[in-house]
C-alpha cells in the first residue's frame, strides 16, 4: 500500500551568523530524516528545541523546500512551490501551530478567518458551512463573529483546526499544538484531534516536546536529536523500553510522581546544530558512548531481535556499551 | 573588528560622496549662478568672461570631476562671491555656532535625561505628566515660533536680554534656550519610554529580589541598559552640532555656519554651500560612527562573543 | 506546625485596578520544608509570592499578612524588605535568559548579592561566587564568571539565577516555575540540582509550577490552586492518591497516563473564568461535574477533609466517575 506521506533522506541547511559581525556558519537542521505516514494514521514527532522537529513539518507540507531528499504525497512527487498542481495540494495537507494567537488575524473575526481558505480554494463559504466547521471543533455558530482576542486560548486553537479543516484536508501538521495551552485545555484539544481524526480519516504528523502527548496521540513514535531520527516505532515500545540511550533519557525525565531517584539526568547542553559533534551527535552527552561513536555515525534501522528501529552502535550490538562514571 | 570597521568607513565614505553629488546636482539645476551674482543687466562679455573663469561653460559631467577630483585633493574652492577659500571662509563662522550650539547640548543631555528618568520613575504622577506636557510642547511648537516667543517676553516686553547679534554673551542666551528646549523635549521623552521599558524587564525584578535596593537597581541595572536607546538620539544631536542652528541663528541674526548656508543658497555661492554640506554631513557620520562604536562598549550582546561554547 | 512556621501568609489578596487577582490565601511554610503550588495560568500562583515579597508593581492594592520567623513582611520598611529578599528568602524565575542583567558579567551579578547581604567584596567575594557556581554545577566556573548572559545557555542562566539565590544563603526559596521555559532533559537536571541544594543545605523550598508531575517529584506537601484561591492542601502522595476537590480530580485525569490503556482524556470542561466576572459561589461551579445549587451561594472555605488534607468543596470526597485517576499516578 502507498502512504499518504513518505518523506525520503530529507536535508536542510542554514547559515547562521554569529553575533553581528561573525561570519556565516552552515547550519543542518535537518540532516537526513526518513519518514512515512499512512492514511488516518498519527506520528508522533518528539524532541528538544533545536533538533529539527519543526523544519520536517515545515518540508513535508511543501512549506521549505528540502536542499536533499524528497517529499511524495499520495505516491506523487511534490509539485513545485507556487504552481497550480501545488496550491490545490496545500489544501489537501494543513497545519497548526502552536501559537494560536499568533495564527489568527487579529483584526478579523474568527468566521471570515474560518471562510478564508474556502474562498481561496473556490469551494462555498457560506454561513451555513463555517458554522458547521465551528460546531465540529466545539465552538457556537454565534461565535464566528467574535475576534481572536474575546476567546480564551482553547477556544482559539480550536478556532485554528475549523479553519484548517475548511478545505477538508487529509494531513494535518501540528506543531507543539499544546504547549501554548493550560493542562486541562490540553486534554479538550487532544481528545478533539483524536475525534476529528476518527470522523475524518486525516493523518496527524504530531510534533511535540511533551511525550505523555505524543502517547496519547500517536500510532507511530519518531525521536529525533540533532537533525536525525534516532529510534522509531509503536509509542508502548519506545515510551516504556527505549533503546536508543538519548531516548531513554527523555523518557526518564517524564516527570513521575511514582520514580523514586533512578533518573538518567543527561550532563551539558542541548546540542547547536552549529556545532555538530562528529560520528553520532549524541556521543558527547551519552552515558554508554565508546570510542567508535565519535568516528562513525550509526545508521536508522532494525535492531537484530525485535526489529525496532534504532540509530545507536552500542543498541544495535556493535560496539559494548562503556558506562562512564556519572 | 577591522573588517567592522572597514564596511564602517565605507559606507561613510559613500555617504559623503553621494551628499557631494546631491549638492552638486541640486543647485546647478536650480539657477545659473552667473546671472545671480553677476546682475542681470551686466554685460555679456562680462558674463561669459564669469562663466569662463569659473569653468561654468564646461558641460555639467566635466564641472562634477573636475569639482570631484579638487575635493579629493582638499581643495573646495573659492566663494564665487568674494573669491576668498570656502574652507576659510565655513572655518571662521565655526565657533560662532559652537559656541550657541554646545551649550545647546548641555542643556539637551543635562535636562532631557534626567527628567525622562524621573517622568519614568513617578510614571503616572503629576510631575510625569507635567514633564511629558513640557516635553510634547517642547517638540510640536517650531523652533522659530519658540524664538520669536522668547524675543517677544525677554527683548520686547521685559527688555532684560538683546533680541539679535553676537557682541557678548548675553546675546547668545536666548538662542541656546531656544535650541536646548526642543532638543530636551526630545530626549526626555525618549529617555522616559527607554526606561520605562526596561523597568519592566525580568531583570529589574531579579535585581530587587536579590534585595538590591531600589536607588541601586535604578541606577546598577536600570540606567545601563536604558542608556542604549539613548545614546541613538544623543549621537544624532552631537551629529547636529554645526547644521542644528541654521533656523535660530536666522532668527537672532547669529552670524554662524548655519546663517552662511542661508545666504550661500539664495547666492548660488555653490562652493561654499557644497564645503558646508561636507562638512554638515561629515559631522553627521562621524556621530553615527561613534554611536555604532558605543553600541558595543554599552551592550555587551552587540561585541564579538569570544567564548561562546 | 504553625508554631515551627517559617513563613506564614494569612488573607494575602491582590487586586490589580481593582480586579482581583489573588482572593484570599492563607499558607503555611515550615522549616526545611518543601511546598509546591500548583495551577493554571492566571491562577494567582506566582502573584501569592510576589506580593509576599513586595515585588509587585505600585498598583497592585495588597492586604492580608506575611510574617517571615513572626515577622510582618508586608508593607515592611523598604530596608527590612531588603534584607530580607535574596537574604532569608530567595527567588528564581521562569525565563532565566531575561532575568539576568545582559549587560553585566555574570560575576558581578553574583558577588553583588554576596556584597549585600554577606559583606564579601573583591578577590574574596570572586572566590565565593565561583564556589557558587561550581555549586550550582556550573561547568569552567572560573572563566564563566567573566560570560554574559547571552554568552551561556538557557539551562547555565538557571543555574547562575540559583548561584545568585544561594549568595544570600537563603531560609527559603521559591522557585517560580524554574524549568518552564527550559528542554525535558534540561529540566531534569535543574530539578536535580534544587533537590541536591536542599539536601545539603536545609533550606525550604517552595516550588511554583503547571506541572503537576515536577511538584510531585520535588515537593512534600502542595497546594493546588484555582482563580486565585487554594482549592486544596496536602501531603503530596496523598494528592495523588486521593484528591479531594473536583479541580485536583481534574488536573490529575487531564494528563495524558505514559502506561496503561490509552482513551479519551477526562478533560475539564469550559475554561477558566475571567477575573473581572467571578462566579459569586465557587469559582470551579460552572466548569464542575459535582456541581449542585448550594455551590454558587458563596466561596467554599477550605476545609479539613481529614487530618493534614484540607480542600474548598461542600461535597469534598470520593473521585468522581468523570475523573478517573491514570492508575501509574497511584503509588505503586
Amino acid at each position: 500500500m502507498t502512504p499518504l506521506l513518505e518523506a525520503r533522506e530529507l536535508v536542510r541547511r542554514y547559515s547562521m551568523r554569529r553575533g553581528m559581525l561573525g561570519r556565516p556558519v552552515e547550519v543542518r537542521a535537518v540532516n537526513g530524516v526518513t519518514l512515512r505516514l499512512e492514511a488516518g494514521r498519527t506520528l508522533g514527532l518528539v524532541g528538544e528545541s533545536g533538533c529539527g522537529k519543526s523544519t520536517t513539518g515545515r518540508m513535508v507540507l511543501g512549506l521549505e523546500a528540502p536542499d536533499e531528499g524528497d517529499v511524495q504525497f499520495e505516491g506523487a512527487p511534490m509539485p513545485p512551490p507556487g504552481s497550480l498542481p501545488w496550491r490545490r495540494q496545500r489544501a489537501r495537507m494543513q497545519m497548526v501551530y502552536q501559537d494560536p494567537l499568533g495564527a489568527l488575524d487579529r483584526r478579523l473575526p474568527i468566521g471570515v478567518q474560518v471562510a478564508e481558505p474556502l474562498q481561496i480554494h473556490g469551494l462555498p463559504a457560506d454561513a451555513t458551512r463555517v458554522h458547521a466547521l465551528l460546531r465540529q471543533v466545539g465552538l457556537r455558530p454565534d461565535q464566528a463573529e467574535r475576534y481572536p482576542h474575546e476567546l480564551s486560548g482553547g477556544q482559539r486553537q480550536r478556532a485554528v483546526l475549523a479553519r484548517a479543516l475548511a478545505t477538508d484536508p487529509v494531513l494535518l501538521v501540528c506543531d507543539e499544538p499544546i504547549s501554548a495551552l493550560d493542562v486541562s485545555i490540553q486534554a479538550q484539544v487532544m481528545n478533539l484531534l483524536v475525534e476529528l481524526q476518527q470522523q475524518r480519516g486525516i493523518a496527524l504528523l504530531f510534533i511535540s516536546h511533551d511525550l505523555r502527548a505524543v502517547r496519547q496521540m500517536s500510532h507511530r513514535v519518531a525521536v529525533m536529536y540533532l537533525g536525525r531520527i534516532v529510534e522509531e516505532g509503536e509509542p508502548d515500545a519506545v515510551l516504556h523500553d527505549p533503546a536508543h540511550p538519548y531516548a531513554q533519557a527523555l523518557v526518564s525525565a517524564i516527570p513521575d510522581p511514582t520514580r523514586r531517584g533512578n533518573r538518567i539526568v543527561l550532563q551539558g547542553d542541548p546540542p547547536n546544530p552549529a556545532a555538530r559533534p562528529s560520528g553520532c551527535a549524541f556521543h558527547p552527552r551519552c552515558p554508554l558512548a565508546v570510542s567508535l561513536c565519535a568516528r562513525q555515525a550509526p545508521a536508522l534501522k532494525p535492531r537484530p531481535g525485535d526489529g525496532r528501529l534504532v540509530a545507536c552502535h552500542v543498541a544495535q550490538g556493535e560496539a559494548a556499551p562503556m558506562r562512564k562514571a556519572a | 573588528m577591522l573588517r567592522f570597521l572597514g564596511t564602517r568607513l565605507a559606507r561613510a565614505l559613500l555617504t559623503l560622496v553621494l551628499v557631494v553629488t546631491f549638492a552638486f546636482v541640486v543647485l546647478r539645476l536650480s539657477g545659473d549662478p552667473a546671472l545671480l551674482i553677476m546682475s542681470a543687466d551686466a554685460p555679456p562679455e562680462a558674463i561669459a568672461a564669469f562663466r569662463r573663469a569659473w569653468g561654468l561653460d564646461d558641460p555639467l559631467w566635466v564641472q562634477y570631476l573636475r569639482y570631484f577630483g579638487a575635493i579629493l585633493h582638499g581643495d573646495l574652492g573659492q566663494s564665487m562671491r568674494d573669491g576668498r577659500g570656502a574652507i576659510e571662509l565655513v572655518a571662521e563662522r565655526v565657533p560662532a555656532t559652537l559656541a550657541l550650539t554646545l551649550p545647546a547640548l548641555l542643556i539637551k543631555i543635562g535636562l532631557g535625561i534626567p527628567a525622562g528618568v524621573y517622568a519614568a520613575l513617578h510614571r503616572n504622577s503629576w510631575i510625569d505628566r507635567g514633564v511629558m506636557f513640557l516635553a510634547v510642547a517642547g517638540f510640536t511648537v517650531p523652533s522659530f515660533v519658540l524664538g520669536l516667543l522668547l524675543v517677544l517676553l525677554f527683548a520686547v516686553q521685559l527688555g532684560w536680554l538683546p533680541s539679535g547679534g553676537q557682541e557678548s554673551w548675553r546675546h547668545a542666551v536666548l538662542p541656546v534656550i531656544t535650541l536646548g528646549m526642543g532638543g530636551a523635549a526630545v530626549l526626555a521623552r525618549f529617555t522616559r519610554s527607554a526606561m520605562l521599558e526596561v523597568l519592566g524587564q525580568p531583570y529589574m525584578r531579579t535585581a530587587l529580589a536579590k534585595g538590591v535596593p531600589w536607588h541601586v537597581a535604578v541606577r546598577r541595572h536600570a540606567l545601563p541598559n536604558a542608556a542604549i536607546p539613548t545614546v541613538t538620539i544623543v549621537g544624532f544631536m552631537v551629529g547636529s552640532l554645526l547644521a542644528g542652528a541654521v533656523v535660530v541663528e536666522s532668527v537672532f541674526s547669529w552670524p554662524g555656519v548655519g546663517r552662511l548656508l542661508v545666504v550661500a543658497v539664495s547666492n548660488r555661492d555653490l562652493a561654499v554651500v557644497q564645503c558646508i554640506l561636507l562638512l554638515v554631513a561629515a559631522t553627521m557620520v562621524t556621530a553615527n560612527l561613534v554611536v555604532d562604536l558605543l553600541y558595543g562598549v554599552l551592550d555587551p550582546r552587540l561585541r564579538i562573543s569570544a567564548g561562546r561554547t | 506546625m504553625a508554631g515551627a512556621a517559617l513563613v506564614e501568609i494569612r488573607d494575602l489578596a491582590v487586586a490589580f485596578d481593582r480586579t482581583p487577582a489573588l482572593r484570599g490565601v492563607s499558607l503555611s511554610i515550615g522549616k526545611g520544608e518543601s511546598l509546591g503550588l500548583v495551577g493554571e495560568s492566571g491562577c494567582g500562583k506566582s502573584v501569592t509570592w510576589l506580593a509576599a515579597l513586595g515585588l509587585l508593581p505600585g498598583k497592585a492594592r495588597v492586604t492580608g499578612s506575611v510574617r517571615l520567623a513572626g515577622q510582618e513582611i508586608l508593607h515592611a520598611p523598604p530596608a527590612t524588605l531588603d534584607r530580607v529578599r535574596g537574604g532569608r528568602v530567595a527567588m528564581i524565575f521562569q525565563d532565566p535568559a531575561s532575568s539576568l542583567n545582559p549587560v553585566h558579567r555574570i560575576g558581578r551579578q553574583v558577588t553583588e548579592a554576596l556584597q549585600l547581604h554577606r559583606g564579601l567584596s573583591g578577590a574574596a567575594a570572586r572566590e565565593e561566587a565561583r564556589r557558587l557556581l561550581d555549586q550550582v554545577g556550573m561547568p569552567d566556573a572560573r572563566r564563566r564568571l567573566d560570560a554574559y548572559p547571552h554568552e551561556l545557555s538557557g539551562g547555565q542562566n538557571q543555574r547562575v539565577m540559583i548561584a545568585i539565590a544561594l549568595a544570600g544563603q537563603p531560609e527559603l526559596l521559591v522557585a517560580d516555575e524554574p524549568t518552564t521555559a527550559l528542554d525535558v532533559t534540561i529540566q531534569a537536571q535543574i530539578l536535580t540540582l534544587l533537590a541536591e541544594i536542599r539536601r545539603d543545605t536545609g533550606m525550604a523550598l517552595v516550588l511554583i509550577s503547571h506541572d503537576l508531575g515536577v511538584i510531585a517529584e520535588t515537593c512534600e506537601r502542595v497546594c493546588v490552586m484555582y482563580a486565585g484561591r487554594i482549592v486544596e492542601e496536602t501531603r503530596t502522595e496523598r494528592l495523588f492518591a486521593a484528591p479531594s476537590h473536583p479541580y485536583a480530580q481534574g488536573l490529575m485525569a487531564a494528563l495524558p497516563p505514559i502506561h496503561g490503556p490509552r482513551r479519551p482524556l477526562a478533560a475539564i470542561p469550559g475554561s477558566v473564568p475571567e477575573p473581572w466576572a467571578m462566579p459569586p459561589g465557587c469559582a470551579f461551579a460552572p466548569r464542575c461535574p459535582r456541581h449542585v445549587a448550594a455551590c454558587d451561594a458563596a466561596p467554599p472555605p477550605l476545609v479539613a477533609v481529614t487530618p493534614g488534607h484540607c480542600a474548598a468543596c461542600i461535597r469534598p470526597g470520593a473521585v468522581s466517575a468523570r475523573a478517573p485517576l491514570s492508575p501509574e499516578l497511584l503509588p505503586a
